[in-house]
């Protein structure tokens, strides 16, 4: 996966957001993350300790909140939480594919002083 | 850091045809600080690709222009694929080629020993082709001169499937010396696929391809795509596909 792309860009949009506020330093990075969205936090840990040396961002707290995937099961109108893409309703059994969270990468906030 | 692929970081070692894409330089202004705050954002990390596609998609859709994005495994047979679209396109319809690649630049050669309008764009270490990326190279082609534009993108099912780059069809492909249950492995990608094509047909008996249990797969995942079964080696199925072109071509002239 391309970590190193997503976490160069949650910087970015997390020293814009902490620049127009008029701060001089980020603290600290929350992202949210689907737990299939095929991004791996290790690695996104590792990325960032890279990408954030000689910024504002230097010595911050990256948090990952990882989303838990479930799917849409059609016949009971109801959701069901999955590991896979195509799961089983454990309620009726008929297999959906219709994924209604897991694939999120979001930047939730950005603490700063 | 990437297991998939080996991705590495994103811009400074990008060369896109003749230019070097220049890293950019953060300027940092040092305001006056207001003491410890929470900034709320909820955005995508996504959205600034996502923006420049759209912008792309309006470029294109202004020059009447088809727009693929061919994506699959190394070696699956998109640059012979596309050579071979191109070739038999001929006159009718003018096809150039952006080609994305991790290093080489062979991809390119071979198109453009064939005469295809080809731009390069070497990735270094990223892993896929990004709207940016493919909006600074298509400013190198001569867009009038084309009525479609293929962009072949890093050979990796994983991370482009994220990018969008303001295509009007997403193909990819699927050779029969691959397994059966590459879509089931790659959801994502082949779940956006607006087409499908079985590549390297020719090879289907000595590679012992099942293909009962690769449409079944296909059709499980790639649900919204249209499939093709072909082989550019020898041509068989290739009709079908190019009378497909055609007509996305005539739809998008008329919008
Ligand atoms: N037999 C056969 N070989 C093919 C076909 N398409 C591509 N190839 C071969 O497969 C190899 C990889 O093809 P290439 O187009 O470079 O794949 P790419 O990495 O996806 O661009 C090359 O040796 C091609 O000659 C086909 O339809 N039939
Ligand atoms: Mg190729
Ligand atoms: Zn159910």
């Amino acid at each position: 996966m391309h970590e190193v792309s997503i976490m160069t860009e949650a910087l970015r949009m997390a020293m814009d957001a902490a620049k127009s506020a008029g701060a001089t330093r980020v603290l600290k990075l929350r992202l949210r993350i689907g737990s299939l969205s095929g991004v791996v936090p290790e690695a996104l840990r590792f990325a960032f300790d890279v990408v954030v040396q000689g910024t504002m961002a230097e010595g911050a707290t990256l948090e990952i909140e990882t989303v838990r995937a479930a799917c849409w099961c059609a016949t009971c109108q109801a959701e069901f939480e999955c590991e896979n893409f195509f799961n089983e309703c454990p309620r009726c059994h008929d297999v959906s594919g219709e994924l209604r969270r897991g694939r999120e990468m979001e930047i939730a906030d950005v603490e700063t002083s | 850091m990437c297991q998939e692929c080996g991705c590495g970081s994103g811009g400074d070692d990008v060369k896109i045809g003749a230019h070097t894409h220049e890293h950019e330089h953060h300027h940092h202004d040092h305001g006056h600080s207001h003491g410890k705050q929470t900034l709320n954002l909820n955005r995508s990390l996504m959205e600034k690709n996502a923006l420049l596609a759209e912008r792309n998609r309006g470029f294109f859709r202004a020059k009447k222009m088809l727009v693929l994005n061919v994506v699959s495994s190394p070696g699956s047979g998109k640059t012979t694929f596309i050579r071979e679209t191109a070739a038999r396109l001929g006159a009718s319809l003018r096809v150039g080629v952006i080609v994305g690649d991790l290093a080489t630049d062979n991809d390119a050669a071979r198109l453009r020993t064939a005469g295809i309008p080809v731009i390069q764009i070497t990735t270094g270490t990223v892993c896929h082709l990004d709207a940016d990326m493919v909006a600074k190279a298509a400013a190198q082609l001569d867009l009038d001169a084309l009525d479609v534009l293929v962009i072949e993108n890093v050979g990796n099912l994983v991370c482009p499937a994220d990018y969008d780059l303001g295509e009007d069809l997403r193909v990819v492909l699927l050779s029969v010396t691959e397994g059966e249950d590459k879509p089931l492995k790659y959801p994502p990608m082949f779940h956006s696929a607006n087409v499908a094509v079985i590549t390297k047909c020719d090879m289907a008996v000595a590679a012992g391809f099942n293909r009962d249990l690769a449409l079944a797969n296909l059709n499980r995942v790639s649900h919204h795509a249209q499939i093709f079964e072909l082989s550019s080696k020898t041509g068989e199925g290739i009709e079908a596909w190019l009378d497909y072109l055609i007509k996305q071509r005539t739809a998008v002239n008329d919008k």
